[in-house]
């Protein structure tokens, strides 16, 4: 029986639907280890629907349908589908919700994806909505942590970057005060996270936060960056300055903690000097791994035999 | 003090709008000079409850579900008194639901609401010190005034 009729937000979920997901995730990773023949998804046809592009997200979801036994329906490209000769998204997703038994659906529109979950009988996964969420991104950040250091709750997680537009963090630090983590926000003047996001998690989960705008990560446990959206920008000159202030080279990590581990949910562009992407910190590329198990445990949780 | 606007035959009258809001009252109901009746708004009128107070009456207009959560919005405590024959029949106090439905246009201009014809939904996030809600789509949270515009 299917935990979850949709999975659309880290807001609809509760700490124990979370930590089912975490459970469920290690035994995909140590199914996919073992090279375990899995079929739960035999009979199913999955629908992965990007009005955006997206590499990771894209792939690992098609990767962890078709590891299940699924078949997989997408199209390759807006532009040759009818929505470039004016279809709705309303429509497009009426009827792909007739081809398949589950979609997963990306849109620059913030909402779109609540939208396609009504719309749809089938259940539908948020593969991202704009600037608003990205809830699978949380639970497969989530789960990189827990594995990596064995708990989550009272770990020292600074989230470094351009706070108000990326929305893996707003979902993220949502994540980690409900697990009880001591979160840093890090980011340029102008660029802090959203007002009321960092007032709600204080307020709903008591989070233990603070805010800098400069670099000092001494007793950070796990260090989360993302890039600075240069296109955002007027005066590229500021854009480019930042940049170099917030960016993670070897001088920056030289009095870290010694088990540190960055994550980040790539793409990346310079925000992270090559020496560091060879350092024993980095653990971005396991972190972009560990998205097919996880995504694997939440499709088998809503469609699975 | 007595007040020197005369009674309505029918109609409604809005009483305990917090003082200074009777206009926004009048904005929320679309009143303006193209309305085809008699309007009075009472500005700082003397309260018991509330100091000072103002009021909207308004003739010939019954005051929908809709609008009502819209008064709500700004003023909590307003009561809707229909008038019929002069008389009052029926005194209700406005409720702000904790979730209000195809009432308010999303402020946000990335919200799928303002793409598609979606009834809109916000839920009431938190009364005090300002009334905030979220928008159940795009999940951003504006307070009461950001969605009266």
């Amino acid at each position: 029986m299917a935990k979850f009729q949709d999975l659309i937000s880290i807001r609809d979920l509760e700490k124990s639907d979370i930590e089912l997901i975490l459970e469920k995730s290690a035994h995909m990773e140590q199914a996919l280890k073992t090279k375990k023949e899995l079929d739960a998804l035999k009979d199913k046809v999955v629908a992965t629907l990007f009005f955006e592009p997206s590499t990771r997200t894209r792939l690992s979801f098609q990767s962890a349908a078709l590891r299940l036994g699924a078949k997989v329906i997408n199209f390759e490209d807006v532009e040759k589908t009818s929505i470039a000769k004016g279809e709705t998204f309303s429509d497009t997703i009426k009827m792909v919700d007739g081809y398949s038994d589950l979609i997963i659906v990306r849109h620059a529109k913030e909402g779109s994806a609540r939208y396609a979950a009504q719309l749809a009988v089938h259940p539908v996964i948020n593969g991202g909505d704009g600037g608003n969420q990205h809830p699978t991104q949380t639970l497969l950040d989530l789960y990189t942590i827990k594995r990596a250091k064995k708990k989550i709750e009272g770990l020292n997680v600074a989230l470094l970057g351009d706070l108000k537009h990326a929305r893996t963090m707003r979902s993220l630090m949502y994540g980690l005060a409900m697990f009880g983590a001591k979160i840093t926000l890090i980011a340029p003047r102008g660029l802090e996270m959203d007002r009321n996001m960092v007032q709600e998690v204080k307020e709903r989960f008591k989070a233990d936060m603070i805010e800098k705008a400069t670099i000092h990560l001494e007793d950070t446990d796990v260090l989360y960056l993302c890039r600075i959206q240069r296109e955002r920008f007027v005066d590229q000159y500021e854009a480019e300055k930042l940049q170099k202030e917030f960016r993670i080279t070897e001088s920056v990590l030289e009095k870290v903690k010694d088990d540190l581990i960055i994550l980040h949910p790539l793409p990346k562009v310079d925000e992270v000097s090559p020496e560091v992407d060879k350092s024993k910190y980095a653990y971005y590329y396991e972190q972009a791994k560990l998205g097919v198990p996880v995504r694997m445990a939440i499709i088998n949780e809503m469609i699975g035999r | 003090m007595a007040l020197i606007v005369e009674k309505i035959d029918d109609g409604t009258v809005i009483d305990h709008i917090p003082a200074g809001l009777g206009l926004k009252v009048l904005e929320i109901l679309k009143i303006d000079k193209d309305y085809n009746a008699r309007v009075a708004l009472v500005m700082n009128a003397a309260s018991r409850k509330m100091g000072k107070k103002d009021i909207v009456k308004i003739e010939g207009k019954k005051i929908d579900e809709k609008t009502a959560n819209k008064i709500a919005l700004i003023a909590p405590n307003a009561t809707l008194n229909l008038i019929k024959n002069s008389e009052v029949v029926e005194k209700t106090p406005v409720k702000l639901p904790k979730e209000l439905v195809g009432v308010f246009k999303c402020p946000n201009p990335q919200c799928m609401t303002n793409v598609e014809p979606i009834e809109t939904i916000f839920k009431l996030e938190k009364m005090e010190p300002e009334r905030k809600l979220r928008c159940s789509f795009c999940e951003l949270v504006f307070e009461a005034k950001e969605l009266l515009v």
